[in-house]
């Protein structure tokens, strides 16, 4: 297979004229937040939208009137449209529009809960369970990406670590076996990627697809063959308990999603601090930059570009395999057939989402984990909206995202090249 | 013999597949409990497990023979008179059956790529296939002859319409259609799922999630007296030809091949690049979708939410087994609609889950993307034989 040199062909042509970036932006959102403040204004029921604090209903929590807060947030929204659409707020594009979507979900959240009530705190905690593998999973992306290869195999490494946390926590009976499993098994996968990839030069992408065939159907196989007929001999792992930090616990909201949690939730917020620190702060971090933006240039100065992704793909490939168990031993024990469901994909999508930055990624990814909690929540409150429509979210936001419609995406230079030296 | 040894596509194709059988054989073993236990006492008894292990492995793939392409004791039975013909030709039916989807999809991901596109999408494009299939299936009042080709109508332009979302995004934006591709199959799922609960669409006299059920006017015709296979086979290698003279003899397949080789190029030499990329997507969509309908119009006669199977993922494998070439990917549909039809009585005779197909077509494609793999363990001489897609590298 030969190299092939691409020229990085201008996606957008550079915004000129009155159009820039942020009054595209600042307009979508003044019309965003003006329909939303008639629409969901229109439809709230008159009474209060309860958020409780903690995790139970009925509890200490802020009543807000339904139709006042709809149309408030609606009108906050459009107010930050306008001021981007002014022009002269540029600077302040990121905040704005963070400011201007968080507005939107409330105005909307204002019509679905009136006169009803959500637990804030219960809806913290459903969003950092379901974002836990997606963050994990993202974390591998952005090792693996940052150095230059392309990972479309997360969903695999995923799969293949749940599997295995399930199989060997349940042969060693302990639920710490199964996590070393389970980061075993995700550098299986990893390696396969590694191996072919930097070595035998195989088109990423196309190996991505197919490595997530192969562990679709290694871990479908032998959970048929072996956990489905033995199940408590093979599928029976003990799984980790919560550990309760007193104190922080407390805190209103966020406290029990981020410190009443398994060890996986307290890993992955070490993990994600680690490799933003290492990738920015850090020697290991600017080699691994330098060879997924510019190989040519770190092989001259002596960093060994292939060792760099080797390396890093490897480590990858131990975050996502631990992202997976977290699906089986963090959670409900035992595993099913295809049990990421996608996962690697939506993590796929946070980390690109994301920009490739470990906090982006992870921000994309709690995002995508509120918009699952959030359909899984609304039908118990008689919502007219559709779950399906909800979990198409993430998807539908990561489209918008690569298409440039709010902001760009970037990646590593030489994301995907096998390098070649000469 | 020399000329053989020396690494072709067809000898790379065929050591693939046997390297892919060792693997598939490996996992049979490991897969099994009592043999795997037999192990444990290899030292003191080296000839029991040895001798399961190869009795499991050649049962199984005996099997899959059977399954796929002819069971002798049925043949001996028709002679015999003590069954039915029919029971000769049900396997070579079964692997046809399951070989017309592919065909479409394999073409649908082919046709992307010698464009340089590669199309991920083409399960969700096989979705809204056989949505739009299933939709017209039921809801139109149509005269038989008229309405598979409605139905297959409504097939097309359900995966037209959702490949070029991504087409279009590719053209005018540079977004990258891999990402584009893999977001819109979650969001053909979810709508998958909405849509057959809706009235007018779900099956009244039921309560689980399925839509009603396609007129017998809107379906396949069948080719053989109680076998399953049916009109869809013969549309495939149609639509295979269809996309043969397209890519070769046509000047916009000419266009879509240059823009897959060399976008710069093409560009320079006064071809539009995005135009070559929207109607890549779009043809490689309604090609997929038609994927949909055949399965929707010929095999499974409603819609469910696992309708679309694993054909669109499927289409990737024999896309690049076929190396992007129409007939190509009409020989490695054949093969993996044999690994399905074998691996389903393997399933039933054997005991073994046909997940173990899904190795298999995953391990040989891995082995035909990298030449340099197989040529390194059987030491064939000069490079060659391998997958070149012709891709653009990176996002």
């Amino acid at each position: 297979m030969t190299t092939l040199t691409v020229y990085d062909t201008p996606r957008t042509k550079p915004a000129t004229g009155y159009w820039t970036r942020s009054r595209k932006a600042g307009a979508a959102y003044l019309v965003l937040g003006l329909l939303g403040a008639i629409a969901f204004g229109a439809l709230a029921r008159s009474g209060d939208a309860r958020f409780a604090l903690g995790t139970a209903v009925g509890g200490a929590g802020i009543p807000i009137p339904a139709k006042v807060g709809a149309i408030g947030f609606g009108l906050l929204c459009a107010l930050a449209g306008a001021a981007l659409l002014t022009g002269r707020a540029d600077q302040w594009l990121r905040w704005l529009s963070g400011v201007a979507l968080a507005a939107l979900v409330l105005s909307f959240l204002c019509w679905q809960v009136s006169g009803h009530e959500m637990p804030l705190g219960s809806m913290a905690q459903a969003t950092v369970r379901g974002a836990l593998p997606l963050v994990l999973g993202a974390l591998c992306g952005v090792l693996c990406e940052r150095s230059g290869v392309i990972n479309v195999a997360i969903e695999g490494q995923l799969l293949t670590g749940a599997f295995a946390g399930a199989l060997v926590g349940t042969v060693a009976a302990s639920a710490w076996m199964g996590l070393i499993a389970a980061a075993v098994g995700g550098v299986f996968i990893a390696l396969l990627l590694a191996v072919l990839a930097i070595r035998y030069l195989v088109d990423q992408v196309v190996l991505g697809v197919v490595l997530n065939l192969f562990a679709l159907g290694l871990t479908g196989f032998l959970f048929t063959q072996l956990m489905q007929q033995h199940g408590d001999k093979y599928n029976f792992p003990p799984t980790f308990h919560s550990w309760r930090i007193p104190g922080l616990a407390s805190i209103p909201i966020i406290g029990p999603a981020l410190f009443d949690v398994t060890v996986f939730g307290y890993l992955a917020i070490v993990l994600v601090i680690a490799v933003h620190f290492g990738l920015f702060h850090t020697r290991w971090g600017l080699r691994t930059r330098a060879v997924g933006e510019h190989p040519t240039a770190a092989d001259t100065v002596g960093i060994s570009v292939r060792g760099m992704r080797y390396r890093n793909v490897l480590i990858g490939g131990v975050i996502a395999g631990i992202g997976g168990a977290s699906l089986t031993i963090g959670e409900v024990g035992s595993f099913t057939n295809n049990m990421s469901n996608g996962r690697g994909f939506i993590a796929l999508a946070a980390l690109i989402f994301g920009r490739w930055s470990p906090i982006g990624a992870t921000m994309a990814a709690l995002l995508f984990g509120f918009s699952s909690a959030l359909a899984g929540f609304l039908p118990l409150v008689g919502s007219a909206i559709p779950s399906e429509f909800l979990n198409m979210l993430p998807y539908a936001a990561t489209i918008v995202a690569v298409a440039g419609l709010v902001g760009r995406v970037r990646a590593p230079a030489a994301d995907g090249q096998p390098y070649v030296k000469g | 013999m020399r000329r053989i040894w020396r690494a072709n596509t067809v000898t790379v194709t065929v050591l693939a597949v046997l390297l892919a059988l060792v693997v598939g054989a490996v996992l049979i073993v490991f897969g099994n409990e009592e043999v795997l236990g037999e192990y444990g006492y290899f030292f003191a008894q080296p000839g029991t497990p040895l001798g399961d292990s190869l009795r499991l492995v050649a049962e199984g793939y005996a099997n899959l023979f059977k399954g796929s392409i002819v069971d002798p004791s049925a043949v001996s039975g028709a002679i015999a008179g003590t069954n039915n013909w029919s029971l000769v030709f049900s396997p070579i039916s079964e692997t046809l059956t399951y070989t017309a989807p592919l065909i479409f999809t394999g073409l649908a991901v082919a046709l992307a790529f010698r464009a340089g596109l590669f199309n991920i999408g083409a399960h969700g494009q096989v979705i809204m296939g056989c949505v739009g299939g299933a939709v017209v299936g039921f809801g139109l009042p149509l005269p038989p002859g008229l309405h598979p080709i409605a139905a297959l109508l409504g097939a097309a332009l359900g995966g037209a319409a959702l490949a070029l979302i991504a087409g279009v995004l590719k053209a005018r934006t540079g977004a990258h259609e891999v990402i584009v591709t893999i977001m819109l199959n979650y969001i053909a799922f979810w709508f998958l799922q909405w849509i057959i609960t809706k009235p007018g669409v779900h099956d009244p006299t039921r309560t689980d999630a399925i839509s009603k059920t396609i007129d017998n006017t809107a379906k396949l015709p069948s080719l053989g007296n109680g076998l399953r296979i049916n009109l869809g086979i013969v549309l495939g290698v149609l639509a295979a030809a269809g996309v043969a003279w397209l890519l070769n003899r046509s000047t916009k397949g000419f266009e879509m091949r240059a823009v897959g080789l060399n976008p710069d190029a093409a560009r320079t030499a006064g071809m539009s690049v995005g135009g070559a990329y929207v109607l890549a997507m779009g043809l490689s969509g309604a090609l997929a979708g038609l994927g949909g309908g055949v399965v929707v119009l010929g095999t499974a006669s409603d819609l469910t939410g696992q309708v679309a199977g694993t054909i669109g993922f499927d289409g990737i494998t024999v896309a690049l087994l076929g190396r992007g070439r129409p007939w190509g990917v009409v020989a490695s549909a054949v093969l993996f609609g044999a690994l399905h039809a074998g691996g389903n009585r393997m399933q039933q005779v054997s005991h073994l889950a046909i997940d173990l197909v899904t190795v298999v077509q995953a391990v040989i494609v891995i082995f035909i993307a990298a030449p340099a793999l197989v040529k390194a363990i059987f030491r064939l001489r000069q490079p060659g034989g391998g997958l070149s897609t012709g891709l653009a590298k990176g996002w």
